[in-house]
C-alpha cells in the first residue's frame, strides 16, 4: 500500500538484516537507532542549509548579494560560520544562576528536533505515528517557551529578563489560537493522527477548505517560531537579543540551530496540515513534492520576515487574543456547520 | 497580591539603536515607560575651543564633522557667518552650487533618517532600501569635490571647485529618479499596516510644547508650526526659489516620518530650479589668504537638515576667532525626548529616538 521511496528503502534494509541478525526485535531497534541519527543528521542540515539559505533569501530581497566569498555561491558560509562560533571565547557572566544558564540552550534545542518525529515525510515514512500525533506535537512544541524563560531569568541582564518575559507572554497566548484553528482540520479527518490528516487531503488540500485557519496557523506560526515581524524575543533595536544576550560561541549557536531547526519544522508543518503533504501529482516522486512544498513555505515566511517591520509587544498580544482567537472560534463553528450540511446532502 | 518593581535600563552608550554614543537610562514599569533621560557627552571632542585656536579657514573642516550626514550644510553656516563677519561678496554661480549641494546632503540625510528609523522598527530592509540611494547623493559628492561624507566642498568666499558638466548631468539623473525612488518607499514600508500602527499616534509633541522645547527644523513643522530658516531668512538664493515647505498636524511619529518624505520632494524640486537657472561666472570670491575680519561679532543661521544651525562668531581683529558658539538643533531637539517616551511603551523609546533625528557629532560637538 504504499510505495514512496524512503519507506520501500527502510523496508528492504529490514529484509536484509532479519536474515543476518535473526532477531526481529533486534531489527526493529537498530531501525529505530538509524531513525534517530537520520533525523538529528535533518535537523544538523537544516541549520547548515539556513545558515546559508536564509542570509542569501534576505540579501535577495534586500537587493543584495549575500554571502560569496567562502566557496563557491557562498556555499561553504556555513561552515566558516561555525568554525568561528567554534572558536569563540566561551565566556560566562558573573551573576547568573549556573545551572539553569547553561542547560537552556540544551532545554531549546530538544522540543524543536523533537517534532521532528511527528512529521509524515513521505508515504509511510513517519518516525512514530501515534493516534494523539498532532496534539503531540503541539504539546512538544509549547515545550520550547521554557528554555527562553530560563535563559532570561538566569543571564542576570534586564535585557534578557524582558526578553525571556516577552517570549512567555507571546508564546502562550498564540497557542490558543493555533491549537483551535487546527480543530477544524482535526473536526474534518477526524482523527489527530499525522498520517491520517495527510491522507484526507487527497482530493482537497485542507488550504482550500480552512482557508481562515490557514491564515491563522500563518501568523501563529511565526510567532511560535519566534520568527520576524514577530520576533519580539530578539527585538534588536530595544532590547538586543533578549535572552541570547549574554551567551556566546557554541551556546549562542545552539539557540540558533533551534531556531534554524523551527524554521524548517513550520514550513513543514504548514505543508502537512494545509499542502496536502507529500501528495502531488505522479510526474514527480512523492518525496520530491514533500520538500518542494515545504522549502515554499519556508520561503514565504522568510519574504514575510524580512518584508515586514517588528511589531510591537502590546499590539502582538491584542492581535492574538482580540483578532485572532474569535476568529478561530467562528472558524470552528463555521467548520462544524459545514460537516453538518455536508453530511446532510450525502 | 503582586508587586511590581520600577527599574532603571541604561540603553546605550553600546546598543544597537542608539545610533551614535548616546546613553539613554530608561525607567521602566514592566514594559512601560515612566522617564527616559538622555546622557550625552561621549562624542565631546571640545569642536568650540578647537576654533578658537584655528584661522578661519582651518574651522571650516571641523563643521564637517558637527552633522557628519548633512556636512555641506554645516559648512555653509559657518562659511556664510563668517562672510558675513567679513564683507566677502559670494558670486551667484557659487550660492547655487552651494543650494544644490545643501539639497542633496538633506536628501542623503534624510536617507540616513529612513534607514535608521526602518532599521530600529525591525525591518533591515528598509535602511538597505534608504542606503542605495543615498549611495547615488555621495557619488555625486565624490564627483565633485573628490570626498564623500565630510566634503569640506563649501568655503570662505564660495566653493573650492566648479561643478562639472558630469556633475550636472548626474545630478538631473538623480532628480529624474527621486519619484520612483518615493513611490518604492512608499510601497515598501509608508502603506504598511504594521508600521503605520507602530508611528501614528505615538510620541506626540504638541504645538505649546514643541515651541516649549525650543525645537526646529522637521521636528517643529510636524507639530504644524511652518518654521523653516530658508523661508524666513531667505539667505542664499532660497528667496528666489519655488517651494513649499511640508507641515504636519498632529506632531506624532507618522507626521516625522511624512514630513522628511515630503521635504525630499520639495528638495529635488529645489535642485531642479537651481540648475535651470545657474549662470556662468566664477565660483570662488577674491578672498585674501589671510583672512582678518575687523572687530565685532556676528549671528547667522541656516536652516540644517535637523532646524536651525546658527553660528555666533566674536572676532578680535586677528586671523583667528575669539569666541564660536555653535546652536545644534539636534541637542535642542533631544530635549523633548523624555517627554515623547512617558508613558509608551519600551519599544516607542526607539521609535521616538529616531524620528527626532538626532546626530550624536552635532548634539555633542
Amino acid at each position: 500500500m504504499h510505495n514512496g521511496i524512503l519507506y520501500l528503502a527502510g523496508q528492504s534494509l529490514k529484509e536484509l538484516m532479519l536474515p543476518v541478525i535473526g532477531s526481529e526485535l533486534i531489527v526493529n531497534l537498530i531501525m529505530t537507532l538509524i531513525c534517530i541519527v537520520i533525523l538529528f543528521l535533518l535537523v544538523a542540515t537544516s541549520a547548515l542549509v539556513f545558515t546559508l539559505g536564509e542570509r542569501k533569501v534576505c540579501a535577495w530581497i534586500q537587493v543584495r548579494i549575500g554571502p560569496n566569498r567562502v566557496g563557491p555561491w557562498g556555499l561553504l558560509q556555513s561552515t566558516a560560520d561555525m568554525l568561528k562560533l567554534l572558536t569563540k571565547e566561551d565566556i560566562i557572566p558573573h551573576g547568573i544562576d549556573r545551572w539553569l544558564w547553561v542547560l537552556s540552550p540544551i532545554l531549546i534545542f530538544i522540543p524543536a528536533a523533537m517534532v521532528y518525529a511527528l512529521f509524515p515525510f513521505d508515504d509511510g515514512v513517519i518516525f512514530a505515528d501515534v493516534n494523539i500525533g498532532l496534539f503531540l506535537l503541539i504539546a512538544i512544541s509549547s515545550q520550547s517557551v521554557l528554555p527562553f524563560l530560563m535563559g532570561g531569568y538566569a543571564s542576570n541582564s534586564k535585557y534578557a529578563m524582558l526578553g525571556g518575559m516577552r517570549t512567555v507572554a507571546q508564546m502562550l497566548s498564540y497557542e490558543i489560537p493555533m491549537v483551535i484553528a487546527l480543530m477544524g482540520i482535526v473536526m474534518i479527518t477526524g482523527s489527530l493522527k499525522m498520517s491520517a490528516i495527510v491522507e484526507a487531503q487527497s482530493e482537497v488540500w485542507f488550504i482550500f477548505l480552512q482557508p481562515i485557519a490557514f491564515f491563522i496557523f500563518l501568523v501563529t506560526a511565526l510567532v511560535e517560531s519566534n520568527r520576524p515581524p514577530f520576533n519580539m524575543v530578539e527585538g534588536e533595536s530595544e532590547i538586543i537579543a533578549g535572552p541570547f544576550t549574554e551567551y556566546t560561541g557554541m551556546r549562542w549557536a545552539l539557540f540558533f540551530l533551534a531556531e534554524f531547526a523551527n524554521l524548517l519544522s513550520i514550513g513543514i508543518l504548514t505543508t502537512t496540515l494545509f499542502l496536502g503533504g507529500w501528495q502531488g501529482p505522479d510526474f514527480l516522486p512523492t518525496q520530491l513534492w514533500f520538500w518542494i512544498k515545504a522549502f515554499l513555505m519556508v520561503i514565504v515566511y522568510q519574504w514575510i520576515g524580512w518584508t515586514f517591520p517588528r511589531t510591537r509587544m502590546d499590539t502582538i498580544l491584542s492581535f492574538g487574543w482580540k483578532v485572532l482567537l474569535p476568529l478561530a472560534l467562528v472558524n470552528l463553528l463555521l467548520t462544524g456547520f459545514g460537516i453538518y450540511i455536508f453530511r446532510w446532502l450525502l | 497580591m503582586a508587586q511590581t518593581e520600577k527599574f532603571v535600563l541604561n540603553m546605550g552608550p553600546q546598543h544597537p539603536s542608539t545610533h551614535g554614543v548616546l546613553q539613554v537610562q530608561v525607567e521602566l514599569d514592566g514594559e512601560n515607560i515612566i522617564g527616559a533621560k538622555p546622557v550625552m557627552g561621549y562624542l565631546h571632542r571640545g569642536i568650540e575651543k578647537l576654533m578658537e585656536s584655528r584661522t578661519y579657514q582651518q574651522c571650516v573642516p571641523f563643521t564637517d564633522r558637527l552633522d557628519y550626514v548633512s556636512a555641506m550644510n554645516n559648512n555653509l553656516g559657518f562659511c556664510m557667518a563668517v562672510e558675513k563677519l567679513a564683507g566677502i561678496e559670494v558670486p551667484e554661480r557659487a550660492q547655487y552650487i552651494r543650494t544644490i549641494c545643501c539639497e542633496l546632503n538633506r536628501i542623503a540625510s534624510h536617507h540616513v533618517f529612513i534607514g535608521s528609523l526602518t532599521n530600529d522598527l525591525g525591518s533591515a530592509t528598509g535602511m538597505i532600501y534608504a542606503f542605495r540611494d543615498r549611495e547615488k547623493i555621495l557619488d555625486l559628492f565624490n564627483i565633485i569635490c573628490g570626498a564623500r561624507m565630510t566634503c569640506h566642498y563649501i568655503r570662505i568666499g564660495g566653493v573650492i571647485a566648479d561643478a562639472q558638466d558630469e556633475f550636472i548631468r548626474k545630478t538631473e539623473e538623480f532628480i529624474d529618479y527621486v519619484p520612483q525612488m518615493l513611490d518604492e518607499y512608499d510601497r515598501l514600508f509608508t502603506g504598511n499596516e504594521i508600521f503605520q500602527k507602530r508611528m501614528q499616534g505615538t510620541s506626540v509633541i504638541s504645538q505649546e510644547d514643541a515651541l516649549r522645547f525650543g525645537m526646529s527644523g522637521p521636528n517643529i513643522r510636524a507639530s504644524g508650526i511652518p518654521y523653516d530658516i530658508r523661508k524666513i531668512d531667505k539667505y542664499g538664493v532660497y528667496g528666489d526659489l519655488d517651494f513649499d515647505i511640508p507641515v504636519g498636524r498632529t506632531g506624532d511619529n507618522w507626521d516625522r516620518y511624512m514630513i522628511r518624505i515630503g521635504e525630499i520632494a520639495e528638495s529635488a524640486k529645489i535642485i531642479r530650479q537651481c540648475l535651470d537657472r545657474m549662470p556662468d561666472g566664477p565660483f570662488m570670491a577674491k578672498v585674501p589668504k589671510v583672512l582678518k575680519p575687523a572687530k565685532g561679532d556676528v549671528y547667522h543661521r541656516v536652516e540644517n537638515t535637523r532646524g536651525e544651525l546658527g553660528f555666533y562668531i566674536v572676532s578680535d581683529g586677528t586671523t583667528k576667532p575669539y569666541r564660536v558658539h555653535i546652536h545644534r538643533p539636534s541637542f535642542i531637539n533631544l530635549q523633548a525626548l523624555d517627554h515623547m517616551c512617558r508613558g509608551m511603551v519600551l519599544a516607542d523609546s526607539v521609535t521616538a529616538f529616531a524620528t527626532i533625528d538626532p546626530l550624536m557629532g552635532e548634539v555633542d560637538c
